[in-house]
C-alpha cells in the first residue's frame, strides 16, 4: 500500500500535500482500495460465474458445495442449450427485430427532428409537446390495447407484431433535435445558395455531420430492442417466433432447468450486447445522458 | 474570419426559406412528422383511450367487452385488500431498488474519484451489468438463488447457516428480486454518474484540493452538490423503471410466493395474460392506476427538480 501511494505522489507532485503521509490518510487510502475491491468482486462475480458456469460440467455445477472454478472446460452446455430451444432461430428473431426497430426509429426520428429544426411549422410547440408527452406514458399501461390491436390485425406471433409499435420514438426525435440544433444556421443558407433542397441537405449535410449522435441513438435503440421482454412474451406464441430473451426463460422453466444450459444460453445472448457495451461505451454515455441536460 | 464579399448573414433570424414556397415547406414539415405521428396515434394515443374504455366495461370469457359497468372496477379495487397489498408491494419494491441503487452507484463513483490506479478498468467493470438484459440477469440470479444447487446457499453452508429459500420464502423473495434489479441497473447508474463527474469543471475540484479538501470533505462540499442534476435525473428514471419492472418478477417468482412479489405491473399481466385469464376490464383499471402513479411520481419529481435548478 505504501509503495502505491508514494508512486502516485511522485507522478503527481502537486497532490503531495493533499494525499498526505499521515497514518490517518494512509488508512483512508487503504479503506478506499478495500471497499473498491469488495465492490468489484460483488459486481463482477455474476458475470464471471455466468461465463465460468457455462463451461462447467453439469456434475460440477450441481456439486455441493458448488464449484467456483471449472476443473475441465466443456462445450456440452452450449450443445444442450441448442437442443432444448431453437436457439439459432431465436437469435435470428432477436437480430431481425432489433435491427428493424433500430433502422426504422433512426429514419422516423431523423425526419421528425429535421422538421422541428429546419422547417417552418405553425404549431411547433404543440407538436413537440406531443412528442415529449409520449415519453411520459409507461408502455406497460397501454400494453393491453396494443396486444388487442395487433391480434385483431392478425399480426400476433409475427415479425410485424414484434416491431410495429416501436417504429417511432419521442426520445430519438428529442435527442436528434438537440444535436441538429448545434449546426450553424449558415449551413442551411449556404446549401440553399448552392441549390440544395431540404432532402439533399438532410442526407448530404445534416446526417453526416451528426454521426456521433446517430451512433449513440442506434446503440441505445438496438440494446433496448434486443433486451425487450414484456411485449415479445405476450405477442409471440410459438418457440420459433420467440426472441432470445423469451428463449432464456423457457430454458429456465424447462423440465431439466439445468444451470449449465441456462448459463450457456445467457453467454450466447450476451455476445452482441457485450460487444456494444465494450466498444460503444463512449456513445452509450452520450445517449444515456442526453435526457439529463435538457 | 470575416467573409465580407458574400451575401452577409443577416443578423438575428435566419432569412425566411422560400424554396418551394411557404406552403411547400409547411407541407414538407408535416410530411416529415407524419410517420412518427401515425405510430404515436396508433400505438400510444389510441391505446390510452381504449385502456380507459376497457376499464369501464365488463368482459366475457374471451376478453371482449360485454357491458358498461362505470367505475365498478375502480371501486372494487379500492375495497380490495389484495390490491392494497399490491400497491404496498410496489411502493416497497421501488424504495428497495431506487434508494440503494442510486446511493450505491454514488458511493462507487466517489470512491473512483480518489486518484485510484486503473480507474478506467474499474469503471468498465462496474459498467458490465449494463450488457445484461432483464432476462439474462434474472436467469443468472435464478441460478444463484437456487435453494439446492445455488452458489448463495452453498456459501452459507460453509459458515454453517441453513439453506434459505431466497425466492420461495415470502420474507426474502421481494428482497431477492430487488437485489437482482439493483445489480442489473448498477451499470447504467454508474455510467450516468461517471459522465456527470466527468463534466464537473476540473478547476473547481483542483481549487478545493489546494484549499486542503480531500476525501469525504471534497465529496460532501463539491462533488455531490455538483452532481445534483445527475442524481435527480437518475432518481426519476430509476423510480419510473422500478414502477414498470416486470421481467425479473416474471422470471424469478411469478409474483409469488403467495403474492409476496406481486407488483402493480405484474398484477396487470396476471389479470390480462396469465393462466388464460383475459380479464381485460379489471386489468385495464389497474393499468390506469399504474399510469396515474407513474405520471404523479414524474410530476412530483420534476416539480422538485425545477426548484433545485433554480437554487443552483
Amino acid at each position: 500500500m505504501t509503495t502505491v501511494v508514494s508512486e502516485t505522489e511522485a507522478a503527481r507532485p502537486r497532490t503531495r500535500v493533499l494525499a498526505g503521509r499521515s497514518p490517518r490518510d494512509l488508512l483512508g487510502r487503504a479503506a478506499v482500495y478495500l471497499l473498491l475491491a469488495v465492490a468489484v468482486v460483488t459486481v463482477a462475480f455474476p458475470v464471471y460465474y455466468a461465463i465460468a458456469g457455462a463451461f462447467m460440467d453439469p456434475s460440477e455445477l450441481s456439486s455441493y458445495p458448488p464449484a467456483l472454478v471449472p476443473h475441465s472446460v466443456t462445450g456440452r452446455n452450449f450443445a444442450g442449450a441448442v437442443d432444448t430451444i431453437p436457439l439459432a432461430r431465436q437469435y435470428a428473431n432477436s437480430a431481425i427485430t432489433a435491427t428493424a426497430i433500430t433502422l426504422a426509429q433512426l429514419f422516423t426520428s431523423i425526419l421528425a427532428a429535421y422538421a422541428f429544426v429546419f422547417l417552418p411549422l405553425k404549431a411547433r410547440a404543440v407538436v413537440f409537446g406531443v412528442f415529449l408527452a409520449t415519453l411520459m406514458v409507461p408502455w406497460e399501461a397501454i400494453i393491453i390495447p396494443n396486444y388487442l390491436t395487433l391480434s385483431d390485425w392478425g399480426l400476433g406471433n409475427t415479425y410485424f407484431g414484434l416491431v410495429l409499435p416501436f417504429l417511432a420514438s419521442g426520445f430519438g426525435t428529442f435527442m436528434l433535435r438537440q444535436s441538429f440544433r448545434q449546426l450553424p444556421g449558415e449551413l442551411r443558407d449556404a446549401a440553399r445558395i448552392d441549390g440544395a433542397g431540404h432532402w439533399r441537405f438532410l442526407w448530404r449535410i445534416v446526417v453526416p455531420l451528426n454521426k456521433p449522435a446517430l451512433a449513440a441513438l442506434s446503440i441505445y435503440v438496438f440494446l433496448s430492442a434486443w433486451n425487450q421482454y414484456f411485449w415479445p412474451l405476450i405477442i409471440t406464441r410459438t418457440a420459433n417466433m420467440q426472441t432470445l430473451q423469451i428463449g432464456l426463460t423457457s430454458l429456465r422453466d424447462s423440465e431439466m432447468a439445468d444451470p449449465g444450459l441456462i448459463l450457456a444460453g445467457v453467454v450466447l445472448s450476451l455476445l452482441p450486447t457485450l460487444a456494444l457495451v465494450v466498444f460503444g461505451q463512449r456513445f452509450i454515455v452520450r445517449g444515456l445522458t442526453a435526457g439529463a441536460v435538457r | 474570419m470575416p467573409t465580407a464579399p458574400r451575401t452577409a448573414p443577416l443578423p438575428g433570424r435566419r432569412p425566411r426559406p422560400h424554396r418551394g414556397g411557404r406552403w411547400g415547406e409547411h407541407g414538407l414539415a408535416w410530411a416529415f412528422l407524419l410517420p412518427s405521428l401515425v405510430v404515436f396515434i396508433l400505438f400510444i394515443g389510441y391505446p390510452l383511450g381504449r385502456t380507459v374504455y376497457l376499464s369501464g366495461h365488463a368482459n366475457d370469457l374471451f376478453g371482449a367487452p360485454s357491458r358498461y359497468v362505470g367505475t365498478k372496477h375502480y371501486t372494487d379495487l379500492l375495497g380490495s385488500a389484495d390490491f392494497g397489498r399490491t400497491l404496498g408491494t410496489t411502493a416497497l419494491f421501488t424504495l428497495l431498488t431506487v434508494v440503494p441503487g442510486v446511493f450505491g452507484a454514488l458511493v462507487l463513483v466517489l470512491l473512483l474519484e480518489n486518484r485510484i490506479r486503473g480507474v478506467r478498468l474499474l469503471r468498465s467493470a462496474f459498467a458490465l451489468p449494463f450488457a445484461f438484459s432483464v432476462a439474462s440477469a434474472s436467469v443468472v440470479f435464478a441460478v444463484f438463488f437456487n435453494p439446492a444447487s445455488g452458489v448463495l446457499n452453498g456459501l452459507l453452508s460453509h459458515v454453517g447457516l441453513g439453506p434459505v429459500g431466497w425466492l420461495t420464502d415470502s420474507r426474502y423473495a421481494l428482497v431477492s428480486v430487488a437485489v437482482t434489479t439493483i445489480w442489473m441497473n448498477l451499470g447504467y447508474n454508474v455510467l450516468v454518474l461517471s459522465a456527470g463527474i466527468g463534466s464537473i469543471p476540473g478547476e473547481i475540484v483542483e481549487a478545493a484540493r489546494i484549499d486542503g479538501a480531500s476525501g469525504l470533505r471534497l465529496a460532501r462540499s463539491i462533488t455531490v452538490p455538483m452532481l445534483g442534476p445527475n442524481l435527480f435525473f437518475l432518481t426519476v428514471v430509476s423510480t419510473v423503471h422500478a414502477l414498470q419492472s416486470f421481467g425479473q418478477i416474471h422470471i424469478l417468482t411469478k409474483g409469488g410466493p403467495d403474492g409476496a412479489t406481486r407488483t402493480l405491473v405484474y398484477s396487470v399481466y396476471e389479470k390480462a395474460f396469465a393462466y388464460n385469464s383475459s380479464d381485460f376490464g379489471m386489468a385495464s383499471a389497474q393499468a390506469v392506476v399504474l399510469l396515474v402513479v407513474v405520471l404523479a411520481c414524474t410530476a412530483v419529481q420534476f416539480g422538485v427538480l425545477e426548484r433545485k435548478v433554480h437554487y443552483a
